[in-house]
């Protein structure tokens, strides 16, 4: 028997409404009730959590590992370092990789590259539509079969509302989310940055807020057609909240998500063509980052992720047209929020950005994570919440540097990780 | 070296103060008259090497930038796109340094990309001089706008300046506001409301889509080509209907003051945005702004040229 007391922590359990200072004990890698120390010989391992946070270990559940195929940019077992390193003991990888993850052959290669790679657990999604094409479902029977835990077209978004109808329908047969880029291809065009002043001025395509608005909007008609779970990734715009609140407090079972970059900056930010700020959907206005944070602090955005997309150097240090559109975010998604959500605009407190770490994207996706209660995995996040860094890029675990956040003072960070009651890193 | 030019790029009007913009009009006065004399050469940029980097083609732009290097006694290479190794994959900038290796001491960039221009001034030792970036800017085409008011109207402060046709996708359009304004002119944009959106109002000009309320009080009418490619059939429906609402035709011409300039950055499409007659009409200063425009880029790799070896 291993054991491991985790001493004098503020310990914030939000699926079992606890928000206390006690210790914490592990044994054997699950979460034990203080009692059985009594049961102990030896010293457990001790680890002094005077002053911090004692959290269920964090859920990102939008996350690029870039394998197979794509290993240049990140790997399995790289991306879970970064992770880890974020302070997230599960992350969700999406689809889009070389082949597409859309046949159970493929989720299976993923599967036992994490196990014998990744630090943290690894939770694949599957594509919707065979190669992502938005043309063919692909078999999402099989693919729940071989154990994903959603499925999205990510990166793409099926534009034949009838496609998508069929494959909501046919998720709720096997009982996964349906998780959904929103883009209107039509409206969108080859828009690169937000529509608005800054396009206009800088001669840049713009990529105008009603073509996520449109496609939020089909996806709400389709949760209430077809009664089953979609899920809004990475909403950036004013409309979209506008819509999710309406949407669900009809009781639609809809959801959304916010990625920490649509709230750090707006799109301001792209006037001197650093692709670092290139991502899709876009850098928004700074009415829509407000609207983003009414919706996180009302609870109409329930869910927080990264949507951590890593590309090489040379890839990314091109013409801004010619870059590839994303950002890495696992390192700092934690610290840009604490600082951002809980200290500087004090939108929401630290229990309820936990929360939606852990319960909201756990009950998402039916997953048997972000909680302690007895019996379950000890994934265990521990936080600083008052920790003052800087971010450096250079250090950072992940294989690739694009991001914007280099060189930003943050306040709040993650310290320790423990997967299983394993610590995976520690600062 | 004066100290009113310090920049190695000319990358656009926007971050250009009226000063600067100022001072780049008096030093083309001077390079002007180069092209009146006999034997057409000033040493200015003797031994210096510059390289057309044309990745979007062009023929005038490209000649009056090469014509403009030569009278500066400058070595001139041209480069486009079909003919660098950017067809066997190589990146922009791995072949811009491979040009900076040989030396190069100014780069002429055209490109299809907003902000190329930037992307090299920012990673090379040479000067950048930009051609026209995507629907970005074109710096030297708004100069020699500039100075063409200048020279035939005196100022530029307090004028009202016209600017009619496809603004959304047009860089020339958002060099010469940029310009404009800084420079105290009073400028409308005139098109149909899908190339001239409101939002261009915020940056300080007014939006209109009626032409003929808008003519009787130009003092300069500023014509851009009207294209009509696949991607702006959903923005207009055809070169006719744009023609009825929006061309110069010569009926419209009577609705100006006597003394209103005719502007064109060519090519002109005669029949579509511009009548023929009116193009080569007296109002008409098209082929001044060909002439002018030798000399503005003459001031301009000048000036940029001299700084990137200091």
């Amino acid at each position: 028997m291993s054991a491991i007391i985790i001493r004098n922590g503020r310990v914030i359990d939000p699926a079992n409404k606890r928000d206390e200072i006690v210790d914490l004990l592990i044994i054997d890698g699950k979460i034990a009730s203080l009692s059985q120390l009594s049961e102990f010989n030896s010293q457990p391992e001790e680890i002094d959590a005077n002053n911090l946070i004692v959290a269920p270990g964090l859920i990102d559940m939008h996350v690029h590992l870039r394998e197979p195929g794509f290993g240049h940019k990140e790997t399995i077992e790289s991306g879970a370092r970064a992770a880890a390193a974020g302070g997230f003991t599960t992350i969700v990888c999406m689809p889009n990789t070389s082949p597409v993850a859309d046949t159970p052959s493929t989720i299976a290669w993923i599967k036992e590259r994490a196990a014998a790679a990744a630090c943290v657990n690894v939770l694949p999604a599957s594509a919707i539509s065979k190669n992502i094409s938005g043309e063919e479902l692909g078999p999402i029977g099989s693919l729940a079969q071989a154990g994903v835990v959603a499925i999205t077209d990510d990166g793409h978004c099926i534009q034949n509302n009838e496609l998508m109808r069929r494959a909501v329908e046919y998720a709720r047969m096997v009982g996964v989310p349906v998780l959904d880029h929103c883009q209107d291809y039509n409206l969108v065009g080859n828009g690169v940055v937000h529509e608005g002043y800054w396009s206009t001025l800088l001669g840049l395509p713009g990529w105008p807020a009603a073509g996520e608005e449109a496609i939020v909007m089909r996806n709400i008609l389709l949760a209430e057609l077809c009664d089953h779970q979609i899920h809004c990734q990475h909403v950036s715009t004013a409309g979209s909240v506008r819509l999710l609140r309406e949407a669900r407090a009809r009781g639609v079972k809809i959801t959304g998500e916010v990625c920490p970059h649509h709230i750090a900056l707006t799109d301001e930010a792209i006037q001197n063509f650093n692709t670092n700020y290139k991502m899709n959907p876009p850098l928004r206005a700074q009415a829509d980052v407000d609207a983003l944070l009414e919706g996180i602090a009302d609870g109409t955005l329930s869910i927080l992720a990264s949507d951590h997309a890593p590309h090489a150097d040379f890839e990314k240090e091109v013409e801004f047209d010619a870059a590839p559109f994303g950002i890495i975010g696992l390192e700092t998604e934690l610290g840009l929020f604490l600082d951002l959500l809980v200290h500087k605009q004090r939108k929401i407190d630290i229990a309820r950005l936990i929360e939606m770490y852990t319960v909201e994207p756990a009950r998402l996706l039916k997953i048997n994570a972000g909680t302690l209660s007895i019996g379950a995995p000890a994934d265990v996040t521990l936080i600083d919440p008052d920790l003052e860094w800087t971010v450096k890029i250079d250090e950072f675990e992940s294989a690739s540097r694009n991001s914007p956040f280099d060189g930003w003072k943050l306040r709040g960070r993650a310290v320790r990780t423990i997967v299983g009651g394993k610590t995976v890193w520690k600062l | 070296m004066s100290t009113r030019w310090n920049r190695k790029d000319l990358l656009g009007l926007r971050e250009l103060s009226a000063e600067e913009i100022n001072f780049i009009l008096e030093t083309t006065d001077a390079f002007k008259q180069v092209g009146a004399r006999e034997i057409k050469k000033v040493p200015a940029l003797r031994g210096k090497t510059l390289v057309n980097f044309f990745v979007e083609p062009s023929t005038r732009t490209r000649t009056s930038f090469e014509l403009a290097a030569f009278r500066l006694s400058a070595d001139v290479i041209n480069i486009s796109a079909t003919t660098s190794s950017l067809t066997k994959g190589e990146t922009l900038k791995d072949t811009a340094r491979n040009l900076e290796a040989l030396h190069a001491d100014i780069l002429v960039l055209r490109h299809s990309s907003a902000g190329a221009p930037q992307f090299l001034g920012n990673r090379l030792k040479a000067s950048v001089i930009n051609a026209g970036d995507g629907a970005h800017e074109h710096p030297t085409q708004a100069l020699l706008d500039l100075y063409t008011i200048r020279e035939k109207r005196g100022k530029i402060a307090g004028l009202h300046v016209v600017i009619i046709g496809d603004i959304l996708f047009s860089r020339v359009a958002r060099s010469n506001i940029f310009g404009l304004v800084k420079l105290g002119a009073r400028v409308t944009l005139v098109g149909p409301s899908t190339l001239v959106p409101r939002e261009f109002e915020k940056l300080g000009v007014e939006v209109s889509h009626k032409i003929d309320n808008v003519l009787p009080n130009a003092d300069v009418v500023n014509l851009l080509r009207i294209q009509h490619e696949r991607q702006r059939k959903e923005y207009f429906p055809g070169l006719g209907e744009y023609t009825r609402l929006f061309g110069l035709t010569k009926e419209r011409a009577k609705l100006l003051k006597p003394d209103c300039l005719i502007m064109h950055p060519g090519p002109i499409n005669r029949g579509v945005e511009i009548d023929s007659e009116v193009a080569d009409g007296l109002q008409s200063v098209i082929l001044d702004q060909v002439t002018n425009g030798l000399a503005v880029r003459m001031a301009v790799l000048y000036l940029c040229g001299g700084i990137a070896t200091t």
